[in-house]
């Protein structure tokens, strides 16, 4: 018996709607996220993560009113990232029914952020949401860098550096996308994830690119993951939660069944 | 009625403990609150908490919390989470070491960073997840569980309780810890039961029921 790992499905959310885009361009419709979280709840989610993909642009009171409707419903951890700027958004993301926050520009424009956050609210409900596209040429050592709003903005941070410093300064944990693979469905970006997980103390999600139930055993023991996190197979009925876990149990994976 | 104060000492969320006693118990009287006259009358009382312990330990003796608590274990049922536990423990390690409530012997202290699983992998602190408790003694607050449920976790510290009649719950990580303990009219438990689904919620409603006896 040990700590299970964790299947974190994901709630791409926009103007209040379930969508998922392909590399955040190409949207599709997938539901009401309160009925769409309290399904993956039901079907033994472990966890589920909302993000507000258009929280940087538009206003916040629907994002809150949903995450409240989904907190009502739902007795799992859930995390919420999309737009959280200040220690505000924050505690009204907890006070909704949050458990979890997830931060991503917002610890690329002002790191202190992930510290004053953490020191306000404890480091296990700061999440740092970091997206990564690889920059090395082909025979060259790997390297990754941070992009943000979504992949569009290169910072010039190296990934795992970064990593490391957004613990060193209270993240509870990571959440890492590669932005190479978001959308593919080719599979996580191992290498990436590997070279994160090796280099921090806290858990890490694997994020970006699953295809099918084979890529997310390989998030786990190619990549040193603590927990994968998927979007379209499940939205799209492609495979149910229990599949999954059946499928990775199968593969000797520890799983809550 | 049943009247349940939800100690509120300014430490966090207490939304999806209020959400969770909501959604098993009928004809609640629910309160989240830190004041004494509230939390004096209610018939049963839960004590959560989240962060770091100097802070919680500061409010608690400010607002005169272990003093309530210290009286209320006489007669009422208490149910500790997560932090709320440890700081019933006489000391943690956290924070360079406070001083605790002390209405359980024993300490709290930091998994170590060198941690590892058994296929070799290193295991991360915080144990964050959803891990399997062992029942290790019989009781009223586990009517309905099965035993081995995985409930949720998430916490870098842990309590080593100097009564191990007072445990009666464990958990592996991966060496076994407390993760349930109970004396009296107290039962305080390490994973976060609103988190745990459906044995979290029985959890709960055991709570809701439970005489306060052994």
């Amino acid at each position: 018996m040990a700590l299970a790992k964790r299947i974190i499905p994901c709630l791409d959310c926009e103007n209040g709607r379930v969508v998922k885009g392909v590399k955040f361009v190409d949207i599709r419709d997938a539901g009401d996220p309160v009925e769409v979280s309290k399904r993956y709840c039901d079907q033994g989610a472990d966890e589920i993560t909302f993000l507000d993909i258009t929280a940087s642009h538009e206003g916040r009171q629907t994002t809150i009113d949903t995450v409240h409707a989904i907190a009502g419903q739902v007795f799992i951890p859930l995390t919420v990232g999309g737009g959280i700027r200040t220690l505000q958004d924050i505690r009204d993301m907890l006070n909704a029914g949050a458990d979890k926050v997830a931060i991503n520009t917002s610890a690329v424009k002002n790191p202190d952020f992930v510290r004053q956050a953490s020191e306000r609210f404890g480091s296990q409900c700061i999440v740092v949401a970091i997206d990564a596209k690889k920059v090395s040429g082909k025979g060259e050592p790997d390297r990754w860098e941070i992009f943000t709003h979504g992949g569009r903005n290169p910072t010039g941070l190296d990934a795992v550096a970064w990593a490391q410093k957004m613990v060193d300064l209270g993240a509870g944990e990571i959440l890492l996308t590669s932005m190479d693979r978001d959308g593919t469905k080719n599979g996580f970006d191992l290498a990436l994830n590997r070279a994160i997980s090796d280099a921090v103390t806290v858990p890490v999600i694997a994020s970006g690119g699953v295809g099918n139930l084979q890529h997310l055993v390989d998030g786990i023991t190619e990549g040193g993951a603590d927990a994968v996190l998927a979007a379209s197979i499940f939205h799209f009925g492609e495979y149910s939660i229990p599949e999954a876990k059946q499928y990775m149990h199968d593969q000797g994976i520890e799983v809550r069944i | 009625m049943n009247r349940v104060a939800v100690i509120d000492y300014g430490m966090g969320n207490l939304h999806s403990v209020a959400k969770a006693v909501e959604h098993v118990g009928d004809g609640l009287q629910l309160s989240v609150t830190a004041d004494e006259k509230t939390i004096m009358a209610a018939d049963r009382i839960i004590f959560p908490g989240v962060g770091a312990m100097r802070d919680c330990m500061g409010e608690i003796r400010r607002l005169g919390i272990d003093d309530m608590l210290r009286r209320l274990v006489e007669d009422k049922p208490i149910l500790g989470i997560c932090v709320g536990m440890q700081a019933l423990m006489e000391h943690s390690m956290e924070n360079n070491g406070i001083d605790c409530i002390g209405l359980f012997a024993g300490n709290v202290k930091r998994f170590a960073d060198d941690l590892q699983g058994a296929n070799g992998d290193r295991l991360k602190v915080p144990h964050m997840g959803w891990n399997e408790v062992r029942q290790t003694k019989g009781h009223p607050m586990w009517q309905g569980i099965a035993d081995n449920s995985r409930f949720y976790f998430v916490h870098s510290y842990f309590v080593t309780p100097a009564n191990p009649d007072e445990v009666m719950g464990e958990s592996s990580y991966p060496v076994p810890f407390a993760c349930a303990l109970a004396k009296r009219n107290v039962f305080a438990v390490q994973f976060h039961p609103e988190k745990s689904q459906t044995a979290g919620l029985q959890l709960y409603k055991n709570f809701l029921g439970w005489d306060g006896s052994c």
